[in-house]
């Protein structure tokens, strides 16, 4: 006999998620999944962002990786607390991992909670981990054509930081074309052109950081 | 890898289906994904052999069916289809209007029904 399903195939990590997002919203923290494909410099970024906000906003950070805890190491030296989950050839983080990943850090005195995904601009954009916002990062030794290749990642962000902008000078990258692309696809679309490495254009991104998490304790 | 956890939600329903109408041989699943995800038909359909092998479920066909992309015309409303080429810019049938247009369709993923006896 046929049996009618209509049912999500990853309902499970979508009940996880909602389960996340009730648990966010009683620590009235703002969750952010920061997502790009290997190399882009998501962990840098976090680096600067968490050094320059020192003090003034408190960061929690999870760290998704294939293999080591590298990355942990790094933004813990800022002074942020961080867990790292290896995923050991899993191509992205879901919200039983996050989950289990929040036990270890702890919600508790944080104003701030970022994901680290695993490097990839296919799969993580699938997998809802009960966040306010995803965030792309697209740096710009990628090529500007990569909202064009990987429509859906962009069309799930609410900002997509353009990277290592003070490398514009070496390499053929047209920020319009990349900008456009992205908005086809999704016209609400924050952008911001950011180098981490020299603290260009962080101002605009620590500005909607700020807002977003007032727009949040407002809600709640 | 990605296509080996969605077998892994595929089946986990598809038990759970099984079980709630009593049937015990399942046949075929049928999948329907939107042009919007990153789903790879053969990839799925091999990840779902590997992953029935040697069980209970073995021996049962994946068959998946794409959900075309359709959008709605952010300047006067018309509901169309972008050809492929168009797939960017969307450019509307009717007014010509590029961009922002709203999704429609073409972002599920699901499955749409199961054949058991
Ligand atoms: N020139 C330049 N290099 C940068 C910038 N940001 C990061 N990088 C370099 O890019 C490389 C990768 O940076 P990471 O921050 O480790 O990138 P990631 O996205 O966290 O990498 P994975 O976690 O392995 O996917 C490092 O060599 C960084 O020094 C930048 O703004 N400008
Ligand atoms: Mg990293
Ligand atoms: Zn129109």
């Amino acid at each position: 006999m046929q049996v009618e399903v209509a049912r999500p195939i990853l309902e499970s990590n979508d009940t996880g998620a909602a389960q996340l997002r009730r648990r966010f919203a009683a620590h009235g923290l703002l969750v952010l999944n920061l997502l790009s494909s290997p190399g882009s410099g998501k962990t840098t970024l976090l680096e600067r962002t968490l050094t320059d906000l020192r003090g003034m906003l408190r960061f929690g950070v999870i760290e998704g990786d294939c293999q080591t805890e590298n990355d942990a190491r790094r933004v813990a030296a800022t002074g942020a607390r961080a867990v790292q989950i290896n995923t050991y050839g899993g191509c992205h983080l879901d919200s039983a991992m996050v989950a289990q990943a929040c036990d270890q850090l702890g919600l508790e005195d944080l104003d701030v909670l970022v994901i680290e995904n695993v490097g990839n601009l296919v799969c993580p954009a699938e997998f809802d981990l009960g966040e306010d916002a995803k965030i792309t990062i697209l740096s710009v030794t990628e090529g500007d054509d990569k909202p064009e290749k990987y429509p859906f990642i962009f069309s799930q962000s609410q900002v997509m930081l353009l990277s290592k902008i003070d490398l514009l000078p070496y390499v053929p990258f047209d920020p319009e074309r990349a900008s456009t692309f992205a908005r086809a696809v999704n016209p609400d679309l924050a952008i911001f052109p950011v180098a981490a490495l020299t603290g260009q254009g962080m101002d605009a991104w620590y500005t909607w950081l700020k807002e977003r998490l007032a727009a949040k304790r407002q809600d709640h | 890898m990605h296509e080996l956890s969605l077998v892994e939600g595929i089946l986990a329903i598809v038990r759970e289906e099984l079980a709630k109408h009593g049937l015990c041989r399942l046949l075929r699943v049928r999948v329907k994904h939107g042009a919007l995800t990153a789903v790879v038909p053969e990839a799925l359909e091999t990840a779902f052999e590997v992953l029935t092998a040697g069980t209970d479920l073995a021996g049962a066909l994946l068959e998946t069916e794409l959900v075309p992309l359709s959008v709605r015309c952010r300047s006067c409303g018309q509901e169309f289809s972008p050809k492929d080429e168009d797939r960017f810019l969307m450019p509307c049938p009717a007014c010509g209007a590029e961009l922002g247009h709203t999704v429609l369709t073409g972002r599920e993923l699901l499955i749409d029904s199961i054949e058991a006896e």
